[in-house]
């Protein structure tokens, strides 16, 4: 479900603020840069304020956030809800013991780890990233989560690209217009889609 | 600076700060006690806490950018900007940023590594505060200083730090700039590995 059909006003202002760089990293991919919205400071509350809202009062205790930019939005989230802050990393940079899923890339996998430890068997996890493009990343995160007892909640993002419309994940295809409402059943709540 | 030597001696908040923070010895290699800030974030209060102080110390010193050190700069420094009313910018390893970037190389045990920052993200003018983790050498945080200050024209007001070294303590500068610190370093955690020394407490990688 996105916000945008909502209509609440804080949307486009966000949406706004949003850069699209062409051709990074590479040709042909158009870079939906949001370090640009983390330089209107009203912008950036509207954001948080946005996810905050929605999950305020909901049980939630963890909120997990996805290496780099989920670090950027989950921590303010978190803190504002009440929850715990997980980092969810690449592989190698969370000292202790860890646990790891891999998932693929359009060339090769890559890797994402969670400290074990971190979630407790039963806790309600919400899971944040800037970004949703083919869902791999989300998908691995979600798996990390519940490898360890938690239930994810929801999975939250500010940007959902078109490739997802079109996944093989997803149960649901040919939604016109509408933003991926689940992602392997769980649902997506995202603010700004790019047709 | 320390926290504690600068109005917040016996602050209880400080205590369970440097409690929560959890020590993992050989981490990333034999000989570093890591000081893994991941277990704070895991503590609600604490984290929280953490926050205010520096949110308490920046509020009226008119700070319009708080720049952030990948990646766990990321964690603790857009709370802060939120709460002042600043920009956040990312400061980051080199080719992640997207559009027109500076960088500024810095030393690494072997070798050296490069932090860059978009050009559009801070002007002269700009009053800043550097945020990360944990300062050891101060070689990542000498290169975010070279960038916003010497290469952009911003002021640099401060560095803030949840851990730092001891060599920080009094007035000691990084490149002419002040650093604040909330907590030193612990060296064993629940003395699970007794039979290491402290002479083994040692500069940790950047994140």
């Amino acid at each position: 479900m996105s916000a945008v059909i909502d209509e609440d006003p804080r949307v486009n202002g966000i949406k706004t603020k949003i850069r699209v760089v062409p051709d990074f990293p590479k040709p042909g991919i158009m870079f939906q840069d949001i370090t640009t919205l983390l330089l209107d400071p009203k912008a950036f509350k509207d954001t948080v304020d946005l996810f905050v809202e929605r999950y305020k009062g909901r049980n939630i205790s963890v909120v997990a956030g996805i290496e780099a930019r989920g670090f950027i939005f989950g921590p303010p989230i978190a803190l504002a809800i009440g929850a715990k802050f997980v980092p969810l990393r690449k592989p190698k940079k969370l000292p202790g013991e860890v646990i790891s899923e891999e998932y693929t890339l359009e060339y090769g996998s890559d890797c994402l780890e969670m400290h074990v430890g971190a979630v407790d068997k039963g806790e309600c996890a919400l899971v944040v990233d800037d970004l949703i493009a083919t869902g791999g990343t989300l998908c691995a995160a979600m798996n990390l989560l519940e490898r360890a007892g938690a239930e994810v909640v929801e999975c939250a993002c500010l940007i959902e690209l078109p490739e997802l419309k079109a996944s093989h994940l997803l149960p649901y295809h040919g939604y016109p217009l509408l933003g991926r409402d689940r992602l392997h059943g769980k649902p997506l709540y995202v603010l700004v889609e790019y047709l | 600076m320390f926290a504690a030597e600068n109005g917040l001696k016996g602050d209880p908040r400080l205590e369970a700060i440097s409690q929560a923070i959890r020590v993992v010895p050989h981490f990333p290699k034999k000989g570093i006690m890591f000081q893994d800030i991941t277990t704070l974030l895991l503590d609600h209060k604490a984290f929280q806490d953490t926050v205010d102080i520096f949110v308490d110390r920046y509020r009226n010193m008119d700070i319009s950018v708080v720049a952030g050190i990948e990646a766990r700069g990321f964690m603790f420094g857009p709370s802060i900007a939120l709460a002042i009313g600043a920009k956040f910018v990312p400061l980051r390893k080199p080719k992640k940023l997207p559009g027109k970037v500076i960088c500024e190389e810095y030393e690494l045990e072997y070798g050296t590594d490069c932090l860059e920052m978009q050009v559009d993200a801070v002007q002269p003018g700009d009053r800043a505060l550097i945020v990360d983790d944990l300062v050891a050498t101060g070689g990542t945080l000498s290169a975010a200083i070279r960038l916003l200050g010497k290469r952009m024209g911003a002021q640099v007001v401060e560095c803030g730090c949840v851990v730092g070294l001891p060599e920080v303590k009094g007035q000691c500068r990084l490149n002419g700039k002040p650093v604040y610190i909330l907590v030193e370093p612990r060296e064993i955690d629940n003395c699970r590995h007794a039979d290491i020394s402290s002479e083994f407490l040692n500069v940790q990688c950047s994140g």
